[in-house]
């Protein structure tokens, strides 16, 4: 079962609470994970195994530098959940 | 700016140690005569021949927030929380240049660990066993290496003079004092944060202490087991936790009117070359960082009136240090009051030189020398004066003391200290 939009933002919310401690209202499309939710690249490294984990999505090294805000990663999980492959 | 053989003064002072969570409760704790020592609980120290250690009072993890404590192994986290008691406790309000009290450049970090982050490399080997390659921590080789604890306090004060990690085993919080102050003295700094941490209490580090024989394994009763100069010594106690100190160029300090603990008069250094391990029988080491000490400094032995002893409860090294201090001190060794603090906090290793120092600054600061406990018979061959079970007063006056901290490879670093 493919996580919508929304779920995928407060699942990021929970994930970058717990390593950054950013409350999850905070957490929001347009926030930049350096920027405004204090990931360096390092704990950005965790952010993606944990969204790799809850959301059944491989998130390969050189995508991660595409992921600028919390709009992009939720945008390259949607696309690219359960295995990569878009159900119909 | 730079000068040479400037006055240097401690101005601020923290810890966390197995009798408190700051300076304060950790001297209550000393003062009381009270043992940190406890039984390890859990199943991963069931088979372990050695089931008790000092484990700090307060757990870091409840002081610092999450975010923040798990990029930090448990020994910077110690450091950390040391640090900025110490920094607070001399008056400085916020990061150096924030303060104006102090700029960045002129500000040093020595925090030194025996060990090092090795509880964050044991378990990071066990996620990468359990969990595989993908779940092992990016924050693991900034968190283990050994200077993690400095470059941690130096990101927090805004340390840019230097920020440094010297590393002597059980000598290294000491020898990180001892850095500290030769940094100042040459003219490198005005201020450095300086001390040791230490945290080691895992399954594998007592299995390979207690296979080494140098720990007590009187896990019946834990806070009888740290026993220095006592007849039943059977080894050290491992304990964890971090002693802190400011040290300050006199200059530095009085143009900001700072309240300052003592005079720290420098460092004795010297090197055993007997054994990877063994104290040197006779002290030989010992006494040659002693009178290195009063060679280099202009301590006499008539105004020493107080020694916070290495004595880690080991039945030779105990022994050795004290043959070392008679052999130098003469006559004078009858009127110093010797503490062995370990019998209370046990032995936290790179720490100890740090939480020893506090313990030796807050002394001639309240003039008075912390109990040794569980002295119940002396060692005849203890020739000294060994303040048991209560604290004892030390005399008005100008009066010195003397921390001394040795390690595993033969490092003997002798510090000393005096009143204002």
């Amino acid at each position: 079962m493919a996580a919508t939009q929304d779920q995928i933002v407060e699942g990021l919310a929970e994930i970058v609470n717990e390593i950054a401690g950013i409350p999850v209202e905070d957490v929001q499309l347009d926030k930049s994970f350096t920027d405004d939710l204090d990931v360096d690249s390092l704990s950005m490294v965790e952010v993606v195994v944990a969204a790799e984990e809850r959301f059944d999505v491989k998130i390969p090294d050189e995508d991660v530098k595409n992921l600028k805000t919390v709009g992009d990663a939720a945008d390259y999980i949607l696309k690219n959940q359960d295995g990569g492959i878009k159900k119909v | 700016m730079s000068s040479t053989n400037r006055t240097v003064v401690v101005t601020g002072i923290g810890a966390t140690t197995p009798l408190g969570g700051d300076s304060a409760s950790t001297w209550e704790g000393l003062l009381a005569g009270r043992s940190g020592v406890k039984p390890l609980e859990g199943e991963r120290f069931a088979e372990l021949p050695v089931q008790i250690a000092a484990t700090a009072a307060v757990d870091p993890g409840d002081v610092l927030p999450r975010p923040l404590a798990r990029k930090l192994d448990r020994s910077a986290q110690f450091a950390l929380i040391a640090a900025r008691e110490a920094w607070a406790d001399a008056g400085y309000t916020a990061p150096a240049g924030e303060d104006d009290k102090i700029v960045p450049e002129r500000l040093g970090s020595v925090i030194a660990s025996g060990i090092g982050g090795v509880t964050t490399l044991l378990d990071q080997y066990d996620v990468l066993k359990d969990k595989g390659v993908r779940r092992v921590s990016p924050h693991t080789v900034p968190m283990l290496m050994p200077n993690s604890p400095s470059a941690n306090v130096g990101l927090e004060v805004n340390a840019r003079a230097g920020v440094h990690t010297p590393v002597s085993a059980c000598a290294s919080g000491a020898e990180a004092i001892g850095y500290a102050v030769e940094m100042i003295r040459t003219g490198r700094a005005d201020v450095v944060v300086a001390g040791g941490t230490e945290a080691a209490i895992h399954p594998l580090p007592i299995a390979a202490f207690a296979n080494m024989m140098a720990m007590s394994k009187n896990n019946d009763e834990p806070t009888k087991a740290s026993r220095p100069y006592d007849t039943g010594r059977d080894g050290f106690v491992l304990g964890e936790g971090a002693g802190v100190v400011i040290l300050e160029s006199e200059e530095h300090a009085k143009a900001r009117g700072a309240r300052v603990y003592c005079e720290v008069l420098g460092q004795g250094l010297s090197a055993d070359s007997h054994h990877i391990a063994q104290p040197e029988p006779t002290g030989r080491g010992i006494a040659a960082a002693m009178q290195n000490l009063l060679d280099a400094t202009d301590l006499k032995p008539s105004e020493v009136v107080h020694l916070n002893a290495h004595a880690t409860s080991t039945p030779q090294g105990d022994v050795a240090e004290i043959k070392a201090l008679r052999k130098v001190l003469g006559d004078d060794l009858d009127h110093v009051a010797i503490s062995a603090t370990k019998s209370m906090t046990g032995h936290l290793l790179g720490g100890a030189g740090g939480i020893e120092t506090v313990a030796t600054v807050l002394a001639l600061h309240h003039r008075l020398a912390p109990p040794t406990i569980n002295v119940d018979e002396l060692d005849p061959d203890v020739d000294a004066d060994i303040v048991r079970d209560e604290p004892r007063a030390l005399p008005q006056g100008t009066i010195a003391a003397i921390n001394n901290s040795f390690g595993f490879g033969g490092h003997n670093v002798v510090l000393a200290f005096r009143s204002v």
